[in-house]
């Protein structure tokens, strides 16, 4: 029970932080702890199949196509 | 003013939806109205219906597979809006970013990843073969398999990906889904009736038509969105 307080404040915590960062890939890294955290809470609330989509999806490929986005265009918000 | 009005509106949706939800009696099997009475069925009779013991795939491949279907195809729409919006012809003077190409990855990265590839590919395959018996399936598999493309694509520079071989084992893999579906049409008399045998429970051929499907779901949706990662790369080769 505590580790999923921490981890939910953790996510919370990364969530604002992807809102107010000015650096794009800061704002896409933390986006990705994001759903790293979501899909540790996943797992600890006993969905195993959707833990795994999430961490595939939303922390690897997601965060990857981002900063390949990113690349292409401009690293810093005006 | 606006704000003031805005929030209220937020503020009543927000109130309302609460109300009404909390009448609900979510879980409560001893109220008038048994709202679970579906979702105790899928966990009394899903082995015995189905095969798999995974009741997440008994669901998604068996009672609501027709939905499946379409969760297939509207990623597969996805990746080719997205290949045709990048496919667009590009701007004078706007490739200097592709062109100016990366230094190589040194060689442990290198090494590292084309070491990894084949036993990430092989971790896939093991998902979506054992989505009837462990957690996870065809869309976890198949998002495994991409992240396979995707270290090959960040480790190696100028690595490239037949788009054509994409596109066959994509389409193959629609193709036998839809064929399965018909198949069953003609045997069971409904579509994606699971005609096969359902041999023993937590045996690997299993389930019936359940593993066949999700092998098909599994290189579909791996194929779609390792196509999505190399259109982002701009290093799809044509044909």
């Amino acid at each position: 029970m505590i580790y999923i307080a921490i981890l939910t404040v953790a996510m919370l915590i990364a969530g604002v932080g992807a809102y107010f960062f000015r650096d794009l890939i800061a704002a896409v890294v933390a986006c990705a702890a994001v759903s790293l955290i979501a899909s540790v809470l996943f797992y600890l609330l006993q969905a195993p199949d959707v833990a795994m989509a999430e961490a595939a999806i939303g922390a690897g490929l997601t965060t990857a196509i981002f900063v390949i986005a990113i690349r292409k265009t401009g690293r810093y918000e005006k | 003013m606006r704000a003031f009005v805005s929030f209220s509106v937020l503020a009543l949706i927000v109130v309302g939806l609460a109300l009404s939800l909390s009448h609900i009696p979510f879980g409560n099997s001893t109220a008038n109205t048994d709202r679970m009475h579906v979702a105790k069925y899928y966990l009394n009779n899903g082995v015995k219906d189905t095969g798999a013991p995974n009741l997440v795939t008994a669901v998604v491949l068996d009672y609501r597979a027709l939905d499946t279907l379409g969760e297939v195809t509207v990623l597969f729409i996805a990746s080719l809006g997205l290949g045709i919006f990048l496919s667009w012809p590009k701007k004078e003077g706007s490739e200097d970013d592709d062109k100016r190409g990366l230094p190589p990855a040194s060689l442990i990265v290198r090494r590292g990843s084309q070491f990894l590839f084949p036993l990430i590919l092989l971790f896939g395959g093991y998902i979506f073969l054992h989505g009837h018996l462990t957690p996870g399936g065809g869309f976890q598999g198949g998002s495994v398999i991409a992240s396979a493309f995707l270290l090959m694509f960040l480790g190696n520079t100028g690595y490239r990906l037949r788009q054509k071989t994409l596109a066959v084992t994509e389409s193959l893999a629609g193709i036998t889904f839809v064929i399965i579906g018909l198949i069953g049409l003609g045997v069971g008399g409904y579509f994606l009736n699971n005609f096969l045998p359902k041999g023993s429970v937590f045996a690997l051929f299993s389930a019936g038509v359940i593993p066949i499907l999700y092998a098909a779901i599994g290189l579909k949706v791996g194929a779609e969105l390792a196509g999505i990662v190399a259109n982002m790369f701009g290093s799809g080769s044509e044909g």
